[in-house]
């Protein structure tokens, strides 16, 4: 490439300026959470810490620690995440798989089947009815079912399938007398790791982040998901905290509110560091599912 | 084996088709085992509720059961209507809508900018900084919110501060709702939305820069020229489905930055419906009030999705 025009480079110098004023807007609020969660809270709510960490304490991070609230929400947390990722499989791989396959009939008929619920939907309350009527209000399977599966799962695992899965392959096993089952577990399963990571991963993280379906379907604190442990203690307190600065009864709230300023930074780490971490590495999976996705699109 | 006999056979089942049909099902069983979790999941948890939302036209009682419950037609649809804060959730639902449309050019410029960073290293930095955000949950989204911007102790107000200005208790002000809302959801995804532009850039054919460059294009020139027409097809498909979305508010965002001082701003269809019908009880008037925000969805996607097709001919389906 021959070197860069006058234009070209002012262009570049404008870009490259763009770019870092990008990177510095979206890391700030994260860096200014992990400096503040480690900071004095007086310092921290006075301005007077800004982007180092000052006067810093950990007394944040004892605290979340022992509190068993945060402790039991994790554990729920993850006993949901990894159920509802073991049968979100079930359900996606098997079905995926065998609408992959040329030469069903009525397999347009069943796409449809599942397409349509793309475009409809009965809506909030009838689904509530529904899962209330079914008896699963505070148990697991609330967490776990109403959203084990969506179109959009399917559409990206089957085009995986179809183009990964070679044909010949499949006729070669049928030939030699092979089911369709000892196919679909012994040749094809082994072949599809990586659909099975990103699928796994999309619907982890969806779990991972949810509190919706807890706030209406569970009633027993015991079985808060992390989210809503900490909606209760990020937005609630906070709030009515706020609120109250203006009115009366201020005492009540002072304690709660020192506390509540000490951890809350900390618990905003606690909850999203594990996916933040891990992200960078699964990076690449996470991108393919979205590209997979948009190819059938 | 082609005897006669056989002839007539296979002329016979190609008069009946079915027969043939139902011996190729009965071959491929297993095939149609393996879909069967999927179908009952969403018989389920998809169509079951579709079959609900007829209450929207009864009064549903608990103990009468969907089916038991009196039929009321359009009673509830017309109180819905008719209330007087009928207009101020249905514009709130469509204000918030519009603002969002109006940033979809954000991680469009943002692809088109990426793609021009010429070291490799640097532009996967970038990429993994801006896509981070996109996996912080609604809750602890809205704790940054509700931290940074608290009028007594949030970094905003004390940067505002420094230049002298009254705190603004921005949470509680309708006026800055939708702004906060918005531009949260942006910070959130302005990288992790340019990925798929980002993968249509990456397909654009590098002869036509260096054809281009030789003509004595700039590069600013051969973004508009090349790069721009080249992620147009990806623009529009995602354009019909933001457009057909417009209804469906991340209301559960929503839900958690509302609060009595800031609602009437941010009372959209969705929150109105999970407080009357949830936290009041009244399930067949929200059931409703969702049908109609459904349907008004699925009416836009398709009338988006023909415009689309008639005038580009990029198209959903």
């Amino acid at each position: 490439m021959k070197r860069e025009s006058a234009a070209d480079k002012v262009f570049i110098f404008f870009n490259t300026l763009f770019i870092i004023f990008l990177i510095a807007i979206v890391i700030y609020p994260l860096l200014y959470i992990v400096s503040a969660s480690i900071s004095n809270p007086t310092l921290v709510n006075s301005g007077e810490m800004w982007l180092f960490p000052k006067d810093i304490t950990f007394e944040g991070f004892e605290r979340v620690f022992q509190n068993a609230d945060i402790w039991n929400g994790y554990k729920n947390t993850i006993i949901y995440t990894i159920s509802g990722v073991l049968v979100h499989l079930f359900i996606l791989l098997p079905c995926a798989y065998a609408t992959s396959r040329k030469d069903i009939p009525f397999k347009k008929g069943i796409m449809w089947f599942f397409l349509f619920t793309m475009f409809f939907n009965g809506g909030l309350i009838p689904t509530y009815l529904l899962i209330k009527d079914l008896g699963m209000i505070n148990t697991t399977w609330a967490m776990i079912l109403p959203n084990a599966l969506g179109v959009w799962s399917i559409i990206v695992a089957r085009a995986f399938f179809q183009q990964n899965v070679p044909n010949e392959l499949v006729e070669a096993a049928e030939m030699d007398g092979a089911t369709d089952f000892y196919i679909f577990f012994k040749l094809v399963l082994p072949l599809s790791t990586p659909i099975i990571a990103v699928m796994a991963l999309f619907h982890g993280v969806g779990l991972w982040n949810q509190y919706f379906n807890a706030l209406m379907y569970l009633n027993d604190s015991s079985m808060y998901p992390l989210q809503l442990v900490l909606r209760e203690i990020l937005i609630l307190n906070e709030m009515s905290v706020d609120m109250m600065m203006s009115g009366q009864n201020l005492e009540s709230f002072a304690e709660q509110a020192r506390i509540a300023d000490i951890i809350k930074y900390a618990v905003m780490i606690v909850s999203a560091l594990p996916l933040l971490i891990v992200y960078p590495f699964l990076q690449k999976y996470f991108v393919k599912g979205v590209l997979v996705g948009s190819i059938k699109e | 084996m082609a005897t006669k006999a056989g002839t007539e056979i296979e002329t016979i089942v190609s008069v009946k088709p079915s027969a043939k049909v139902w011996k190729k099902m009965k071959k491929k069983w297993r095939l149609y085992a393996m879909m069967v979790p999927a179908i009952v999941f969403f018989a389920i948890f998809n169509y079951y509720p579709m079959y609900g939302v007829i209450i929207a036209f009864k009064e549903y009682s608990a103990s009468a059961g969907i089916l038991g419950s009196p039929w009321v037609g359009f009673d509830h649809f017309e109180r819905f209507f008719n209330a007087y804060y009928f207009w101020d959730i249905l514009s709130n639902t469509l204000l918030i809508s519009a603002y969002q449309l109006a940033m979809f050019p954000v991680p469009i410029i943002v692809a088109l900018s990426m793609n021009e960073i010429k070291s490799s290293m640097f532009k996967r930095f970038t990429q993994t900084i801006t896509y981070a955000p996109h996996f912080i949950s609604v809750v602890v989204m809205t704790g940054m919110l509700v931290a940074f911007l608290s009028p007594s102790t949030g970094i905003v107000n004390n940067f505002l501060g420094l230049f002298g200005m009254e705190p603004i208790a921005f949470l509680a002000e309708p006026g800055w709702f939708k702004t906060i809302f918005v531009q949260s959801g942006v910070w959130q995804n302005l990288g992790w939305s340019a990925i798929i532009y980002l993968a249509a850039l990456a397909g654009v054919n590098p002869e036509l820069h260096e054809a281009a460059t030789v003509d004595g294009a700039t590069r600013f020139q051969r973004i508009l020229h090349i790069n721009i027409p080249a992620v147009l097809p990806v623009i529009v498909i995602l354009l019909i489905l933001e457009v057909g979305n417009l209804m469906a508010i991340a209301f559960e965002k929503v839900y958690l930055l509302q609060n009595p001082l800031n609602m009437e701003a941010s009372d959209v269809i969705q929150t109105f419906v999970y407080r009357s019908g949830l936290l009041e009880g009244q399930y067949s008037f929200s059931a409703a009030v969702g049908l109609f925000n459904s349907l008004i969805s699925l009416t836009l996607l398709v009338t988006v999705n023909y415009i689309a097709k008639k005038t580009t001919n990029n198209s959903l389906w």
